[in-house]
């Protein structure tokens, strides 16, 4: 009698998510971009730590030439013996892939992430199970991003409690922060957590752009709910941006100054999040295209009176009620957006035109 | 498993460890709304319309991924979950067309349902709806997108329940749709497992598309007239005329199951060729005569040729009756005095009850921790049982094993496939002993390839493994298990059919529900041939006398399928000018003023087993006989004809 699949003990994985989507983000670009090995010694640590001997780099399909790095760079680490059969002779075998991704931000979803290395459409799956128990075909998989990983090396190399004591008490470490937008010197910091976000404008990133008021800023990516300038005094660390019903994300700081639309840029990340849906489940699927069709009719000046609370309704309604995380990535900035700038989406309804539109502003 | 106790709605409730809480809550009579959600088919989790609140739970759950816990408090009525209801029915019908007075689904829709018990009353959408043109896959699936609500039932019943995956996702978000496998058309089994388990009227049927309204139809629930599996099918009948069927309320012994026969080969019963008037053959061929003349005709002729010891031979049908086979052979030993009856035996069915070996009920594939295929196309024959044990395997794990000549779609689900050439059936099953002996249970399939001794050896080898064993004996017709059993077999002295055939003595030759001549020619020429027939078959075109038989959708009785399940069939409609079999059997009897004994004893089964008789005609999913032929739908499909493995 043959042995089934279940009677043998299943081989483990290390998966790096490099799908890098998220509006405002380009951390993992410029890890990969300028140091591709410090991600594979992050992901030879985790195998040897799980005992898994295959690793798969799931990056999105328009980081082209960062496959090509990441390829060049698995080439070199085979080529010194840091990768392949008994690494630097400990009897440590690790085989590290690229693999491609088509350009879904979905995607980036962990679950589907691992859905579509398989081979499949990329949906997420239902969970649970988590990836650590049944992950990349059915096996315990240790999935990560590219920063988690490519910080292993340091911490392993100088201790936790070295790293920790980088950020504050609870929030150790440091984070790469993306910062655009509307200020003199976008580009990718690498800052302690807590950092103050005024600073990290004013200080970091040579403020506001012409010398113009800060309106707003969203300061995790473009699924979290944007702060008002007023909100701006902020320590940049998880528990200060949920107290203030926000969050960290993906450290995508997005400036947006006093010329800044208010409907314009919640339309144009809903229609980010409409283009991305998956369309696996009803909630996400139909409420960010309908969400999407009223905001461009409010912002092009075809609002009614109720299309406002009927904004903030259906994005209550998608609201912790979709399948995966996607659904409420498009709701919570929308919310925001409505709860904190009423009066401007107030002032496009009733065939006024953007009061925005007149002063040359790109979002 | 263990019983767990939870609470539904201030309801307690038992239920067993691992129950989905929409499950358990069906169960005990409330209501969780579901779209995706399908009994037995994968978890999706995708409508959102089973959310409900579980105490401790920070947000809704999906009832339809929620195993029930010990003490678990769910709650499925309250305003959060009916807001989250309305919101998600007012989602789906944005970009839904709204066209229910011209959707074929108007009235039977869930979306329709639905909207009716928990929608909103009336919409806050004022943008464009999104479009898209219908589109045909094949003669039997058109698709609708705009009406698509991407629930990916239809999805998964191709793939999972058939093991064909025609259907799958192209496009993304609000885009996504419903693709075939082709480009723009379906390779596949032409089932319409698809449509039946569409909840809206986003896959219709070619068949039924715009001809009635559900509420228009009578609908009779009766037995498939083509293959043995004998797959309960609802008919949905106007004017005297089948528009559909299907089995939607899954109830009988297959479930939601049918193939493309139960659902669409009804259309038969109206071709334009069917008889509708008895007809003597005179001088310038065939004349319409009224039945008494023809009764009369035939009544004089067999009573003239019985009083002078004539030689009568009798062939029945693998569709008609047990009541009419069993009136048949009355008439033949009892009326007529003859031993020369028989059929087109399909199986060795005899060798196995002369065996002695248990047999396997249709739930038994189901249920069996493992499978024997032997020598059979299973998924072209016998698609039910290839259904069931499709379904054991992705719900039980069983083990299935195929013997087979060439590549089945069995194989895919197979623990161990084994290649054999003709005739080596029984050596590729000895080759699988030790594997089989370490399963707990095991039902064995067999098909034409396995008869006469090798049925012996097949039972030994089964009680040889020590463990429990049952069999199933593979037929062709509708009925050919009640023809077996209900002695439409010769006795001792009479001529099996190729006998019939090629004697030259006989003196009258009656064929009911068959088609003989297609296969042998008949060298008694001078015989008085009856045939009692649906269409002007080979048979039929030698006949003397031809009587318009009624089908089985056009009558009641009952059949039995190849697993032993004896099933009613049900009058759904009347052809005019045809009669039930039954009903020209006792027209006969009256005119020839025959008496017949209440019970005849049949001769041993084992007796008339002879495995030169015994040879599958080799329908496939879109052949069925003489039937087969005047099916437009089987007709039309591009599979059309298939083909088995085997030469």
């Amino acid at each position: 009698m043959g042995l089934r699949a279940t009677h043998l003990a299943k081989p483990k994985y290390v998966v790096v998510n490099a799908d890098e989507s998220e509006p405002g983000t380009c951390k993992d670009r410029l890890l990969i971009e300028n140091d591709p090995h410090q991600l594979l010694e992050g992901m030879l640590i985790a195998g040897l730590a799980v005992d898994a001997h295959a690793g798969y780099i799931y990056i999105r399909g328009e980081y082209r030439y960062l496959i090509d790095i990441m390829d060049a760079a698995i080439a070199e680490a085979y080529e010194r013996g840091y990768l392949g059969r008994n690494i630097l002779g400990t009897g440590f075998d690790f085989d590290a892939y690229t693999h491609t991704g088509a350009g879904a931000y979905e995607c980036g979803e962990e679950s589907a992430l691992l859905e579509s290395l398989e081979g499949k459409r990329g949906v997420p799956r239902i969970r649970p199970p988590f990836p650590a128990v049944a992950g990349l075909y059915q096996c315990p998989t240790v999935l990560n991003n590219v920063e988690s990983y490519a910080a292993a090396p340091a911490i392993i190399r100088d201790g936790g409690a070295a790293f920790a004591a980088l950020g504050t008490q609870k929030n150790g470490g440091t984070r790469l922060f993306c910062i655009s937008g509307h200020v003199n010197k976008p580009g990718v910091y690498e800052l302690p957590m807590g950092f103050n976000l005024l600073r990290m404008i004013g200080d970091v990133a040579g403020g506001v752009r012409g010398g113009k008021k800060l309106k707003a800023v969203i300061p995790g990516g473009s699924s979290c709910p944007v702060l008002k300038a007023e909100e701006c005094d902020i320590p940049m660390d998880f528990d200060s941006l949920a107290k203030v019903k926000s969050m960290l994300g993906s450290g995508g700081v997005v400036v947006m100054d006093e010329d800044t639309c208010m409907v314009k840029a919640a339309l144009r990340i809903m229609k980010f999040y409409a283009h991305e849906s998956c369309g696996w489940c009803i909630p996400c699927r139909e409420g960010t295209l309908w969400l999407r069709k009223i905001l461009a009719r409010v912002h092009d000046g075809g609002g009614a009176p109720g299309d406002v609370q009927l904004i903030h309704e259906l994005a209550k309604n998608m609201l912790g009620r979709t399948f995966c995380p996607l659904g409420d990535a498009a709701a919570m900035p929308t919310i925001a957006f409505v709860e904190k700038f009423r009066e401007e989406f107030e002032a496009h309804l009733g065939g006024a035109s953007c009061p925005f539109e007149s002063k040359a502003v790109s979002v | 498993m263990a019983n767990v106790k939870l609470t539904i709605d201030g309801k307690q409730i038992e239920s067993p460890a691992g129950t989905l809480v929409i499950e358990a809550a069906r169960r005990s009579g409330i209501e969780i709304p579901g779209f995706c959600y399908y009994e037995g088919l994968a978890l999706q989790a995708a409508c959102r319309m089973c959310l409900v609140e579980v105490e401790k739970a920070p947000k809704l759950m999906t009832a339809c991924t929620l195993p029930v816990v010990e003490g678990m408090i769910v709650r499925t009525e309250t305003p959060q979950v009916a807001q989250a209801r309305k919101g998600v029915l007012e989602m789906l019908l944005t970009n839904h067309p709204l066209d229910c007075p011209v959707c074929d689904k108007g009235g039977e829709c869930e979306l329709q349902d639905m909207v009716f018990r928990y929608g909103a009353g009336e919409s806050r959408f004022v943008e464009v709806k999104q479009h898209a043109d219908e589109r045909q896959w094949s003669p039997v699936v058109f698709y609708d997108k705009p009406r698509c609500i991407l629930c990916f039932r239809c999805v998964r019943i191709c793939a999972e329940g058939m093991g064909v995956g025609a259907l799958g996702v192209v496009s993304r978000g609000a885009a996504s749709e419903i693709a075939p496998n082709h480009e723009d058309r379906l390779e596949c089994d032409e089932c319409g497992m698809c449509i039946d388990i569409c909840p809206v009227g986003a896959l219709t049927s070619g068949t039924y598309r715009y001809q009635t309204r559900p509420w228009e139809m009578e609908h009779a629930g009766t037995v498939c007239a083509h293959c043995a599996d004998g797959c309960k099918t609802t008919l949905g009948v106007r004017n005297q005329q089948i528009h559909r069927a299907n089995n939607r309320d899954r109830s009988g012994i297959n479930g939601e199951f049918l193939c493309i026969k139960g659902r669409y080969a009804g259309d038969f019963t109206h071709h334009p060729d069917r008889l509708r008037s008895p007809l003597v053959r005179g001088a310038a061929g065939f004349e319409p005569v009224t039945w008494a003349e023809a009764i009369k005709l035939i009544a004089e002729r067999f009573s003239e040729i019985r009083a002078r010891g004539g030689a009568f031979g009798v062939i029945g049908s693998n569709h008609t009756t047990n009541e009419e086979n069993e009136c048949l052979q009355r008439i033949a030993r009892a009326g007529l005095g003859t031993e020369s009856i028989d059929h087109h035996r399909t199986g060795d069915l005899a060798s196995l009850i002369a065996a002695g070996a248990p047999q396997a009920a249709i739930a038994d594939l189901y249920t069996a921790k493992a499978v024997l295929i032997v020598g059979s196309d299973l998924s072209q024959q016998h698609p039910l049982l290839a259904f069931q044990i499709r379904a054991n395997w992705r719900h039980h794990q069983a083990r299935v094993f195929t013997v087979r000549r060439g590549p089945v779609r069995e194989d895919k689900i197979a623990a161990r496939i084994v290649s054999v050439e003709p005739g080596g059936e029984l050596a590729g099953v000895e080759s699988l002993r030790e594997e089989l002996a370490k399963e707990p249970e095991l039902v064995i399939l067999f098909g034409d390839a396995v008869k006469g001794e090798a049925v012996a050896r097949l039972v030994r080898f089964g009680s040889s493994l020590g463990v429990l064993v049952k069999f199933v004996c593979l037929l062709d017709g509708s009925n050919s298990r009640g023809a077996v059993e209900r002695g439409l077999l010769p006795g001792p002295g009479g001529l099996a059919l190729p006998g019939m055939m090629t004697a030259e003595n006989l003196d009258a030759l009656w064929v009911v529900g068959a088609n003989p001549l297609q296969r042998y020619n008949c060298t008694a020429n001078s015989a008085f041939v009856v045939v009692q027939e649906l269409f002007l078959t080979e048979t039929a075109q030698a006949a003397s006398v031809v009587l318009p038989a009624a089908s089985a959708y056009e009558k009641s009785g009952t059949v039995t399928s190849v697993c032993g399940e004896t099933q009613r069939l049900r009058q759904a409609f009347e052809v005019p000018g045809t009669k039930p079999d039954l009903e020209i059997f006792r027209l006969l009897v009256r005119e020839m003023r025959l008496t017949l004994p209440d019970a005849i004893a049949l001769p041993p089964l084992a007796a008339t087993a002879n495995p030169d008789l015994i040879w599958s005609a080799g329908d496939t999913l879109f052949t069925s006989g003489t039937l087969g032929r005047y099916s437009e739908m089987l007709n039309a499909v591009h599979e059309a004809p298939g083909e088995l493995y085997h030469g």
